[in-house]
């Protein structure tokens, strides 16, 4: 049934018709919407049986999930930036327990300096927590990405990140194609976990483990994120045949047969990219899209056939791996070993920062010429930055970087948001 | 159940005397029908008191809930003594997951129970002083506070003992640690610091708070029983003398237990509901030196020359202890 609704509220239907029976939560913008709706369906009984926890941290959360998931329930919570990052301990234990709990990530960036809104920094900082880690291009497919992370986590028994746009995704309104309960149960299984802590069949779960086995263990969850390199795309396939939609998968390819410049993203700014593509493209620039579902496991084999007919890549990302530059682009490279083609990393839309249309026209006008640097801050400011540069050279006690800057660029920084 | 009415005379506690009492008012230890929970071919120390106060606990819980028990390990000696494979001592469904979240994942246990409509399913949480009070307070304090159905059994040694003796927040002052040690003018651990778990438990006004000692096996095991009679979020803190990092003799354990008890430094009781209910009343009054002498990590108070006024102000949080707690039989009343 097609209905006008927020991307929270969509995604909480959705986990809703999973039936999860443990859900626990802890709020953090631009997360909240999503369990706060969780909450009333579970009060109002509409969500039953299941047990909403209202814990008192983030690693609380995820640590009330393992519990969960290791009793034999299905488990899942919601999160983002600082609360992803509180997390982080449990969730390396959770995907080295193999145990196949759900999450939403509302992206949103990391502080210092805190800052609300969107960017990829939260789930790229646990890239390698053993999370499979899939990011959804719009609302119709953050909630689609949901109904096929419980099936994925319990087939590989292992934990999967459905990340979305902080505000971008979860706070917009539009018109979605919600399931009903029965297509969800017609494609969803009842969890029958892998491992189950029970009375009549006791055993012990989260052994010590010394050299002479914690590598065979740990190679597990790799090969876990190779089979799921095969089970993304027949999930996917499946979720079509069920709902009628393609959603999910590894990658996903516009425009790109015959492009020769191949702008390569992540997430909602997809929606950006392709429409500025699409002009590009009527004033005759060869130019294309690749995006990435699943940044865990990475498709090395989908990108590097999406990439090989292609002369340029510019890797468009919202994180940065201070010291070095891109990460996804370092995963890109990887799939790149033994092709000739020009890369170009592109930082962008930090904190929220708006990645305009106009502004990507102009990247891709300098890709397309070759007149990029190896490594471009998208929209950077760089008086602000080379002002604060100089009051660092000038005085040893130049004070605070974020307050200076603030100060520096004035009361446009508290305009309207 | 009920503890039992008889006090036995030797101790003035349950520890002895199985064959005074009805059969189901008998040691769970006694018993051959007991799980032994935590089987033999661990790897703790000779003598330690962790060892012991789990496998009481958690037999006693066993019994009580009629083998129906899952149980989640924080971090710490229990769990890693416990756990190298192939040889795991644990014969319970067992999960270990982190150091600071074993009250978090038992919570999450009993979540899943609850959905599943296993309550008749309990619940235990265990971990070390460090686990507990220190990194797993957040945990502790959200678990009591939405009163899950967990007991959570803090075996208190008075220091993080797995990772080489360093203070907690359970230390005791004055003594040695790797991190307190005993040297300069004021050695061992500060005075004025740390802080007491069951009281903590109590102001969240929960069903149940107990302490006791491995000195009284008898007793820690009817606490069990009464805690697991009761739903809701139970405490039970259990002080578990450390021959290796007291620097005590491995045959003391038990002994010093007591001593911790008689002496006043260790107070012994229940609470209900943020209430205390009954107290373990000192048979036999030791002054806190008792206590103190055998063990390695107060060896700086009595060489090279004892230092008097330190073992004073030990001796006036014992006697705190004791008015707080009403831990001496009321004079009035006789004996
Ligand atoms: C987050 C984290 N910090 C520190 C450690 C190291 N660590 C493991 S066990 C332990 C000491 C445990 O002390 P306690 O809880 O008192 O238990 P005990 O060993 O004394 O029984 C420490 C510090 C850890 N495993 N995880
Ligand atoms: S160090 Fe202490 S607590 Fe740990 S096993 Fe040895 S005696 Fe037990
Ligand atoms: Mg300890």
């Amino acid at each position: 049934m097609l209905r006008q609704v927020e991307g929270s509220r969509a995604v909480a239907e959705a986990v809703a018709f999973c039936r999860p029976e443990v859900i626990c939560a802890y709020p953090i913008s631009p997360q909240t919407h999503i369990v706060e709706n969780l909450s009333q369906l579970v009060k109002t009984g509409e969500l039953a049986p299941c047990e909403f926890v209202n814990v008192e941290s983030e690693f609380a959360a995820m640590s009330v999930a393992i519990g969960a998931s290791a009793t034999g329930a299905r488990a899942y919570t919601a999160t983002a930036s600082q609360g992803l990052l509180y997390m982080t301990e449990a969730l390396y234990n959770a995907s080295g327990l193999g145990l196949p709990i759900v999450m939403t990530v509302a992206n949103r960036a990391i502080g210092a300096p805190i800052n609300i809104w969107n960017d990829h920094s939260d789930s790229m900082s646990q890239r390698d927590s053993g999370w499979i880690q899939l990011y959804a291009e719009t609302n119709q497919e953050a909630l689609d990405l949901h109904i096929q992370a419980f099936r994925l986590a319990e087939e590989l028994s292992t934990p999967v990140m459905v990340c979305m746009d902080g505000f971008i995704l979860t706070h917009a309104v539009e018109r979605l194609e919600i399931p009903t309960q029965e297509q969800v149960d017609g494609f969803l299984p009842p969890f029958q976990p892998r491992q189950v802590l029970d009375p009549d069949e006791p055993i012990s779960i989260g052994a010590m483990v010394g050299p002479e086995a914690f590598m065979e263990v740990k190679y597990l969850a790799h090969a876990k994120q190779m089979q799921a390199l095969e089970l993304i795309p027949e999930i996917a396939a499946d979720f079509k045949d069920v709902f009628g939609r393609d959603s999910g998968g590894l990658i996903r390819c516009y425009r790109a047969e015959d492009a020769e410049t191949i702008v390569l993203a992540l997430g909602s700014v997809l929606g950006t990219i392709k429409d500025t593509i699409d002009e590009l493209r009527q004033e005759g620039m060869k130019i294309g899209a690749v995006g990435i579902t699943s940044f865990r496991p990475f498709p090395l084999d989908a990108v590097r056939g999406a990439l090989s007919h292609s002369k340029r890549v510019v890797m468009l990302e919202k994180a940065l791996a201070v010291g070095i530059g891109g990460i996804v682009s370092a995963n890109v490279r990887m799939a790149l070993a033994g092709i000739q083609l020009h890369g170009y990393t592109v930082i962008a839309g930090l904190g929220g920062r708006s990645i305009t249309k106009a502004s990507l026209r102009d990247l891709f006008t300098d890709a397309a010429a070759d007149r990029l640097e190896p490594l471009t801050f998208l929209d950077m400011d760089w008086d602000v930055v080379n002002r604060e540069l100089e009051r660092m050279g000038a005085s040893r006690a130049s004070g605070p970087h974020a307050e200076n800057i603030l100060r520096d660029v004035g009361p446009v920084a508290a305009g309207p948001v | 159940m009920k503890a039992p009415a008889i006090r036995f005379y030797q101790t003035g506690s349950f520890a002895v005397g199985n064959r005074l009492l009805d059969p189901e008012q008998r040691s769970v230890q006694a018993g051959e029908q007991r799980t032994n929970s935590i089987t033999c071919g661990h790897r703790a120390c000779q003598g330690c008191g962790e060892a012991l106060g789990a496998r009481y606990a958690l037999d006693a819980a066993m019994r009580a809930t009629n083998g129906q028990m899952i149980a989640a390990n924080a971090t710490g000696c229990l769990e890693v003594f416990s756990t190298p494979y192939p040889e795991t001592s644990w014969q319970i469904p067992w999960i270990h997951s982190l150091f600071g979240n074993a009250p978090a994942v038992s919570t999450g246990i009993a979540a899943a129970l609850r959905a599943k409509g296993r309550e008749d399913v309990r619940v235990v949480g265990q971990g070390g002083d460090g686990g507990t009070v220190d990194i797993g307070m957040a945990c502790l304090s959200g678990m009591f506070e939405r009163n899950d159905d967990v007991l959570y059994i803090c075996y208190d040694n008075e220091a993080y003992m797995n990772t080489g003796v360093q203070r907690s927040g359970a230390t005791p002052p004055a003594a040695r640690t790797a991190t307190t040690q005993a040297v300069g003018p004021e050695p061992g651990n500060v005075f004025g610091q740390g802080k007491s778990a069951p009281l903590i438990a109590m102001a969240h006004e929960i069903p149940y708070v107990a302490t006791a000692t491995v000195a009284e096996l008898r007793d820690l095991e009817a606490k069990v029983q009464t805690a697991m009679e009761i739903r809701g979020a139970r405490y039970l803190h259990v002080l578990v003398p450390c021959p290796l990092g007291w620097g005590s003799a491995s045959k003391d354990t038990i002994r010093i237990a007591r001593l911790a008890k008689e002496s006043g430094i260790f107070p012994v009781f229940e609470a209900r509901d943020g209430e205390v209910t009954d107290v373990s009343e000192i048979r036999r009054q030791v002054p806190v030196e008792d206590y103190l002498r055998p063990q390695k990590r107060f060896a700086h108070l009595f060489k090279p020359e004892p230092r008097t006024e330190v073992i004073a102000r030990i001796q006036a949080g014992a006697e705190r202890n004791i008015r707080r707690f009403g831990l001496l039989p009321d004079p009035k009343e006789g004996s």
